[in-house]
């Protein structure tokens, strides 16, 4: 039980998936203008995070692993090179049916993540987690707690650069600075305060 | 068949310098901040970049009059995905030490908006030879901010180039030291924001909207 606080904990806050890693920068920056459709994606992300990372488990230790075809009699097939295509075609396959049910449930919330939430497909957080998940040989549990760990930084960091941006709307930024390059000197500052996390162990 | 050669500098110039993916739109830049600690990494996966955005291109243009436009995403996906499965095939046969390095951001050129972002607005649209072009024009922009990235990283953050010390010893004497910040996730966000505005304060660039 406690290996798997560890693993949230640091999912959450030292290795945090965005300011660590980098992934799902781009979302990060398109929806981060107001705190409610930041929170919005990031729910989305935190779900759809919790059920690909398992999922994809299942996958790739059940099919894709070496040697997991044993049980059809193909002790010698490795299929792990397949685990880039299968990975998307999941994790497409359920944002799929995220949004429909956003669509149904919550209209306001649908109109507002709008354009976004297909491109939840193509965030790299989605599946650089389910590659991350692969690599370091997580187990079943592990993964789901991974996957939520994972969402719950990426949410921790998109908020609080919303809010920052809302903060800093009116300040006087220097000519050229102004946007794009002003954002990612804040993300910056973010990764410097989150790096202080590390070290920390449970 | 008569090919006008000024066609494809304009769309090169659009993709590399007015439109660049990673400054003006915005996009890919995920793996622009992962893989730029050190130049060899960030220079093949520029490359490997690239050379998927062009073959994206090429193969979904080919490809467009086929596909419903309702199942398109899934479509350019399933193509995407595909070269990057031989893209890292061919990197664990040949470098395998990078791609061990490159770790799954070999594996996330299927995510990098800048291949999807090019086959949705110009390979859906366009000719096979242009569509070619377009996807070599902004795999270059982007690996034209990559190697940028990448230098200055190297250079500040261990003193290096390609691996070989470049700051000569006596610096050190004096005192000098590595800037440690550059080599972790701080520094590049650091860079890549003052690369923008560098961009932003040159003549004839498109500034971007607030």
């Amino acid at each position: 039980m406690g290996d798997l606080l560890s693993l949230f904990v640091n999912s959450v806050f030292i290795g945090n998936i965005l300011l660590a890693y980098f992934l799902g920068i781009c979302s990060f920056i398109a929806v981060s203008k107001t705190i409610e459709t930041a929170t919005g994606l990031g729910f989305a992300v935190i779900f759809v995070l919790t059920v690909t990372s398992p999922v994809n488990w299942l996958i790739y230790h059940g099919l894709l692993a070496p040697g997991a075809l044993a049980w059809a009699g193909f002790p010698e097939m490795d299929l792990s090179f397949l685990k880039f295509i299968t990975f998307i075609a999941v994790i497409a396959a359920i944002v799929q049916a995220v949004e429909m049910v956003i669509d149904r449930y919550s209209p306001l919330l649908y109109a507002s993540l709008g354009v976004f939430l297909p491109l939840i497909a193509v965030n790299c957080a989605i599946l650089g987690t389910s590659l991350f998940m692969v690599e370091r040989n997580h187990t079943f549990i592990e993964s789901v707690v991974f996957g939520a760990g994972s969402g719950t930084g990426w949410m921790l960091a998109i908020v609080s650069m919303a809010a920052i941006r809302k903060k800093v709307r009116y300040a006087d930024v220097p000519a050229g600075l102004d946007g794009f390059g002003f954002i990612m000197i804040i993300a910056g500052l973010m990764a410097m305060t989150f790096m202080m996390f590390s070290g920390i162990t449970l | 068949m008569h090919i006008d050669l000024s066609h494809y500098k304009e769309i090169l110039i659009k993709g590399v310098w007015r439109e660049n993916p990673v400054a003006y739109q915005v996009l890919g830049i995920c793996s622009a901040l992962a893989v730029t600690v050190k130049m060899s990494t960030a220079l093949v996966m520029s490359i490997a970049l690239t050379l998927v955005a062009a073959f994206s291109g090429l193969i979904i243009s080919s490809l467009r009059h086929w596909i419903p436009s309702n199942i398109r995403i899934i479509v350019e996906l399933t193509v995407i995905a595909s070269l990057v499965i031989v893209t890292d095939q061919i990197l664990k046969a040949f470098l395998y030490d990078i791609s061990k390095q490159l770790s799954i951001f070999v594996g996330l050129i299927i995510t990098n908006c800048i291949i999807l972002g090019r086959a949705e607005a110009f390979a859906m649209a366009n000719n096979p030879a242009d569509s070619f072009v377009d996807g070599i024009a902004n795999g270059l922009g982007y690996s034209m901010i990559l190697v940028a990235v990448a230098f200055l990283r190297e250079l500040l953050g261990s003193g290096q180039f390609f691996g070989f010390s470049v700051i000569p010893q006596f610096l050190y004497d004096m005192g000098f030291q590595d800037m440690g910040i550059m080599v972790l996730a701080p520094g590049a966000f650091f860079i890549i924001g003052l690369l923008v505005w560098l961009k932003n304060s040159l003549p004839g660039v498109s500034h971007e909207k607030k």
